[in-house]
């Protein structure tokens, strides 16, 4: 399929293709820790690079199959993300904000000072077993599992902690654990998806778990929609190909999507398709006659 | 050698606790991380840099004219990016709009001035002081002192005007204030604007100092300048120079003493600590959950 794929699509725009699918499983990571749960966190690139490096050198220096590093990648980023969660999501406010733009520019600093990294001069020669099908299997998975979850009884209880936390726990939902539930599966398909950028790219660098990668993330998540999983992949879509149009304008590019930011949250401030749901779009698309007759009365 | 490195870090920790500053301060009122700060005193040392380059302006005049341009600069991002969001939407929303003027401005100068490193000239004559084994170059004494005079300024306009009374009452509770007569987007867009002034005059010595004023200054100097107020107490004005300095402190000893390939790493590390062990921080007060 790969090669069919790779006959037949100009090798520019299945990049772009490619990227679009790794940020969608990283954005829909950090959807279900900002979006769907309410809780900033703001180095969702220290994920990002951390299953990134595990699952290179695991496949580079141990010749983990492909599969398995993947699996790692996600693994150890899942395993920093308990660390962290546990004593911070504890406490209430903005301390997840700051304690995750901390832990990423430490992971930012640490591979950059790590010998089997390569430091400040990054990996490169890694395996490329990424493909257009795995990716993008992977993120019908991903978006077929967020869906389920988030439909679920423990979806539920995630979108009730984001809309009042001391009413959810008055309800009698243990509100620390479903926060560290979410932190742990956002890092790990943080991970998951900073592994897939490793084996496609062939080389990665201390930068890739810069701050302005984290904000990037964010982005994608709140431009499309908290908590809505189509929100979320059109942000992700969006933030990849936009970046691509405007590179007659590189200089400017940053400047507009500066004040993108500031307009839409003064006019939108829930995004494009603030919690929109697959269902409500079904929904929607089913009853349109009826919503005429409704407008008529 | 211990000393030195004391007074190196102090140096280094008043230009902290000078950013600090208006990071508690406007956390203190509306309870929001200011992202845009650090890019306010990079603009203040590129402001200091052109008045004393292009227009040959003395120290002194550079440090006043960043102070005022930052002042006008600090409440023109509140009037536009954050009041139209405040009292209708979440408090993420202002946050991500912080985050986008913060991107913008930084961009900004980097389209204005270029993106490499600039130097200032020599503004203040060089000299050296012994002290005992220590030396003190007049540079450190003109930054300690201009500092420590900043901050007792700030203390009394705080402590001893009206102006500060309904700073400090808007602190205590922003509703009650309006209640009780207050111009409160008056009071916010009055310490946005103390804030800034002090983040400018912090730029303009940092950038001599270090004698390097580039516009990705500022992203790195004000998350640090945050973990310094988070050391401190959020919110805490005392707790804002204090933790600053510790901070200044703890960084240039790290660097001595065990590793400078993670200085960036030790603000950090402190700040994570801080959190879990005393997350209200050396001199803050404890957050009580209300209903």
């Amino acid at each position: 399929m790969d090669g069919l794929i790779s006959q037949y699509i100009d090798p520019y725009y299945l990049r772009i293709l490619m990227l679009i699918g790794i940020n969608i499983i990283a954005a829909l990571g950090l959807n279900l820790i900002t979006g769907v749960t309410g809780q900033l966190s703001m180095g969702h690139a220290g994920f990002m690079s951390l299953g990134a490096y595990a699952s290179a050198i695991l496949s580079m220096q141990l010749q983990v199959p492909y599969p398995l590093a993947l699996l790692a990648g996600g693994l150890v980023a899942a395993l920093f993300g308990l660390l962290i969660g546990i004593p911070t999501l504890r406490l209430q406010g903005d301390y997840l904000a700051m304690v995750t733009i901390g832990f990423a520019e430490i992971i930012r600093v640490f591979f950059l000072n790590f010998g089997p990294g390569g430091k400040a001069v990054g990996l490169a020669g890694i395996p490329q077993h990424t493909t257009f099908s795995t990716v993008w299997l992977l993120v019908i998975a991903v978006v077929l599992l967020n869906a389920l979850l988030l439909n679920s009884r423990s979806g539920r209880a995630l979108y009730a902690i984001r809309e009042d936390e001391i009413a959810a726990e008055a309800c009698g939902l243990h509100a620390t654990r479903y926060k560290v539930l979410a932190f742990v599966l956002g890092a790990f398909l943080g991970g998951l998806a900073g592994a897939l950028f490793a084996h496609y790219n062939y080389y990665i660098d201390p930068n890739i778990g810069s701050f302005m990668k984290s904000i990037e993330v964010l982005n994608m998540v709140v431009l499309g929609g908290m908590g809505s999983i189509p929100g979320t992949i059109l942000g992700a879509a969006l933030l990849t190909v936009l970046p691509e149009m405007l590179r007659v304008v590189a200089e400017y590019r940053l400047l507009f999507y500066g004040a993108l930011l500031v307009i839409l949250m003064i006019f939108r401030p829930n995004g494009l398709l603030g919690d929109v749901r697959i269902y409500d779009i079904k929904k929607r698309l089913g009853k349109h006659p009826e919503r005429k007759e409704v407008a008529g009365c | 050698m211990f000393w030195q490195q004391l007074l190196n870090g102090l140096t280094l920790g008043s230009s902290y606790a000078l950013i600090a500053l208006g990071y508690t301060m406007v956390y203190g009122i509306i309870q929001l991380i200011n992202f845009t700060h650090g890019e306010i005193y990079m603009f203040g040392a590129f402001v200091g840099l052109f008045l004393v380059t292009v227009l040959g302006a003395n120290l002194f005049v550079a440090i006043l004219g960043a102070m005022l341009f930052c002042m006008v600069l600090g409440m023109l991002v509140e009037r536009v990016a954050y009041r139209p969001l405040r009292g209708k939407s979440s408090r993420l929303s202002a946050l991500i709009s912080a985050i986008g003027v913060s991107i913008f401005l930084s961009t900004l100068m980097a389209l204005l001035a270029k993106t490499n490193p600039r130097r200032y000239p020599e503004v203040i004559s060089s000299q050296t002081f012994h002290l005992g084994s220590i030396e003190v170059s007049s540079l450190q004494v003109l930054i300690l002192f201009l500092s420590a005079a900043l901050m007792v300024g700030l203390q009394l306009v705080v402590q001893k005007t009206r102006v500060g009374k309904a700073m400090r009452a808007c602190s205590q509770d922003l509703d009650a204030s309006h209640l009780m007569g207050i111009n409160v987007n008056r009071i916010i867009s009055l310490t946005f604007a103390a804030g800034s002034a002090l983040a400018a005059a912090g730029g303009v010595m940092v950038g001599i100092y270090y004698n390097a004023v580039w516009p990705y200054m500022g992203t790195m100097a004000g998350l640090k300048a945050f973990c310094a107020a988070v050391l401190g107490g959020i919110g805490s004005i005392p707790g804002a120079m204090v933790g600053g300095l510790t901070l200044g402190v703890m960084e240039i000893l790290g660097v001595a003493y065990l590793s400078s390939s993670y200085k960036d790493a030790i603000a950090f590390a402190v700040l994570i600590l801080v959190l879990i062990i005393r997350p209200q921080g050396i001199m803050g007060q404890k957050i009580v959950k209300k209903v």
